[in-house]
């Protein structure tokens, strides 16, 4: 992995720990399925998410909530399936 | 290793509700005044509080502090410095109107007041009957506060360092404090933050626990750094637990699950809590439910391959209730327990929710330790507010809504105090002293060339059952005893944990092990003070101290009417005399805690 990127890996990868207990759980999960096997686009997709208010990505990630983006719906469907 | 020094007036060490709240006082007096973080200031866990914030407003019906105080000490169960409560009771209401005038979005009522709901163990009339005392932003109570005061605080130019990791408290030999050493995860540069005020505000450490409700993030960090630096942790023993969490996950399911119906059951199906609390059932108090639970688990009546959790069951519920009046309670129960249950029970333990102890305080939110002198003598450039602290309010065992009021008053409180102090100290600061800062660079040294060491994660879970086996809920003499014995292996291994990626730039594996020294002092603080209780009171209740003429709920206010404060050097205890004497008020004379 080259420098760049693993810097952007322990980014996300820290950014993953949030306020609530649920969403660290889920990331735990994703993390540990996926490895640092994500493209690039994924890691995007993943950034724009983490942006979001703890309670609004818990309402995404929970799927009480849809986004309109097809590619960060794909994401979360994997986030929960972890 | 390299470092360099930046100089402020003020360095706060946290960014939730009492590291925001101290800034504003430090900020607004035109003080320099740096904020260093771990995450961005709105993703502190204070976000996770629903509930409210207490304070006797009386905005829906009569209320008044003096009654808040009587609850309060009441909750306690009569640890809980009585200065420092009628302190706490008598600000809030200023604190609730000052955040409200921050921006903070209250629910209203329809005269447009700040509208207040009741919440567990807040009555009126002392104990009366309940009253309406919390005040809620919808259910982002938590989260709307930290987002008003982030904002106040921009607006006052508080410089803010986010993702930077305190390592360090810096104190030197006539023990005043001088700043903190910090990293920056981005670069993994590391800054030595002078300052002439040094605040705590990291939080709580609930991860010391295999089952917490706490997000990852709460790895006492504040209280490792202070123990490090020879300052006593007060009242450790003092965990609340809450007695549904998912089995295995420690997710929160809230009360009211069990207010629509919810009814707790064991392997037999056995709805058990009519047997433990014939009226109120699976209604009773959060400290009765759990010990049943436990008690259900350790005889053998424990659900599951290895009998280890019991079920919350609403299967009996009409599903368009449960989708109505529990939102959410579905989506965690498929997410975290894989169960829909609407259709099956849920798995739950009594899990570790709030730590009432922590570096100890008085109610100005200046460090205090024994001394030469008397109990509590200041510490020299010292403060710390909000969960990491114990001011003592809380006592052996907390009210809902208290601790977000805890947040702002002593957070405001610490900030205060530090203004004034300021306003008469040199303009110079302080020489830094090489020692200390070494200190704090040999624990990061040595992760970079310790080889044949421990695993980060396999030693944290370690510690974590280790607690939650022998120091839960419910707590026995001989399982006390071999926790200590036990927690003690599990430090040697934290002091040889090896990361084995060893760069320098947002490495989670480093972070975590730095963490995991904090959390090993927060662990064995607690299985010390727990073994060496030998009373029950409030959260701390042991088999050994049951019930009895002499002692009513196992409570000895004969011996143990005192604070425990555990010392680092030499895993020593002392105590302090608990403060009964008010502000202004008469004491509220002891009695059993009933409700
Ligand atoms: C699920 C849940 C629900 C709750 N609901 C309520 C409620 O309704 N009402 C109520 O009164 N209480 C509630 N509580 C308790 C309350 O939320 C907490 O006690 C309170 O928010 C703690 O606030 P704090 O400011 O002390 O710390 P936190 O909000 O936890 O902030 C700690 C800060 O310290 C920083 N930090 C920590 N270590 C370091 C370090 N080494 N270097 C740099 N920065 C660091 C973090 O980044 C963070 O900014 C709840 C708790 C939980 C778990």
């Amino acid at each position: 992995m080259d420098d760049a990127r693993q810097v952007r890996m322990g980014k996300l990868r820290w950014h993953c720990r949030r306020a609530l207990l649920e969403l660290d759980i889920v990331f735990q999960r994703f993390w540990s399925e996926v490895g640092d096997n994500l493209d690039d686009a994924t890691l995007d997709v993943m950034e724009n998410l983490l942006a979001e208010e703890d309670h609004d990505l818990w309402e995404l990630v929970s799927g009480r909530r849809q986004s309109e983006d097809p590619q960060t719906q794909a994401l979360l469907t994997r986030l929960r399936a972890a | 290793m390299a470092y360099t020094v930046r100089k402020f007036d003020a360095v706060i060490v946290g960014a939730g509700g009492a590291g925001l709240r101290a800034a504003i006082q430090l900020s607004e007096s035109g003080y320099k005044t740096a904020v260093i973080t771990k995450v961005f200031p709105t993703r502190s866990h204070t976000v996770a509080a629903q509930g409210g914030v207490a304070a006797s407003l009386g905005n829906s019906e009569e209320d008044h502090w003096h009654w808040h105080m009587y609850d309060t000490v009441k909750g306690s169960d009569w640890l809980g410095d009585q200065d420092a409560i009628e302190f706490m009771c008598r600000k809030a209401n200023e604190c609730v109107i000052e955040l409200e005038h921050y921006g903070m979005p209250f629910d209203r009522t329809d005269a447009g007041k700040i509208y207040q709901r009741p919440f567990g163990g807040h009555m009126s009339n002392f104990g009366e009957k309940p009253v309406r005392r919390s005040c809620a932003a919808a259910d982002r109570t938590g989260h709307a506060m930290l987002h008003a005061m982030y904002q106040r605080n921009v607006k006052a130019n508080t410089q803010f360092f986010v993702e930077w990791m305190a390592l360090d408290l810096v104190r030197d030999s006539e023990g005043e404090v001088l700043g903190v050493t910090a990293m920056d995860m981005e670069t993994g540069e590391i800054v030595v933050f002078q300052a002439k005020a040094t605040i705590f505000a990291t939080g709580g450490s609930g991860r010391i626990y295999y089952s917490s409700t706490n997000a990852f993030i709460n790895t006492g960090d504040g209280l490792g750094m202070a123990a490090r630096a020879g300052i006593p942790l007060e009242d450790m023993e003092f965990w609340q637990f809450h007695p549904t969490g998912v089995a295995g996950a420690g997710v929160l399911i809230t009360e009211g699950v069990r207010g629509e119906g919810g009814i707790l059951r064991n392997a037999q199906g056995e709805r058990f809590m009519e047997r433990y609390a014939p009226n109120a059932k699976d209604l009773a108090s959060r400290d009765v439910v759990s010990r049943a639970m436990v008690t259900e688990i350790n005889e053998g009546r424990g659900c599951g391959p290895n009998k280890d959790f019991v079920l919350l069951d609403i299967t009996h519920l009409d599903p368009a209730t449960i989708m109505k009046r529990l939102p959410g309670i579905r989506e965690i129960a498929i997410q975290f327990a894989g169960v829909d249950c609407i259709k099956e029970p849920i798995p739950v333990v009594p899990t570790c929710h709030y730590q009432m102890g922590g570096i100890p305080t008085n109610y100005s939110g200046q460090v205090v330790v024994p001394g030469k002198r008397s109990q509590n003598e200041i510490v020299p450039g010292f403060y710390a507010a909000g969960e990491c602290a114990c001011a003592s309010v809380h006592g052996a065992n907390r009210l809902g809504t208290n601790s977000l009021l805890d947040l702002l008053v002593f957070g405001k409180s610490a900030g205060e105090t530090a203004v004034e102090t300021l306003k008469q100290s040199p303009k110079a600061h302080k020489d830094l002293p090489q020692g200390e800062i070494d200190r704090a660079l040999a624990r990061v040294n040595r992760l970079n060339t310790q080889t044949g060491g421990t695993n980060v994660h396999e030693t944290r879970l370690d510690m974590q059952r280790t607690m939650q086996k022998h120091a839960g809920v419910f707590r026995f003499a001989d399982l006390l005893q071999q926790g200590v014995d036990k927690i003690k292996q599990v430090e040697e291994q934290v002091r040889q944990t090896e990361i084995k990626d060893k760069s320098m730039v947002f490495n989670t594996a480093r972070i975590e092990a730095l963490e995991l020294d904090n959390l090993i002092e927060v662990a064995v603080s607690t299985m010390v003070s727990a073994e060496a209780r030998k009373e029950s009171r409030g959260a701390h209740v042991r088999s050994d101290c049951a019930d009895s003429a002499e002692f009513p709920d196992g409570r000895n206010d004969k011996d143990w009417l005192k604070h425990s404060l555990w010392y680092k050097e030499g895993n020593r205890l002392d105590y302090k005399s608990v403060k009964l004497t008010p502000l202004t008020v008469e004491t509220i004379a002891l009695k059993k805690r009933a409700y």
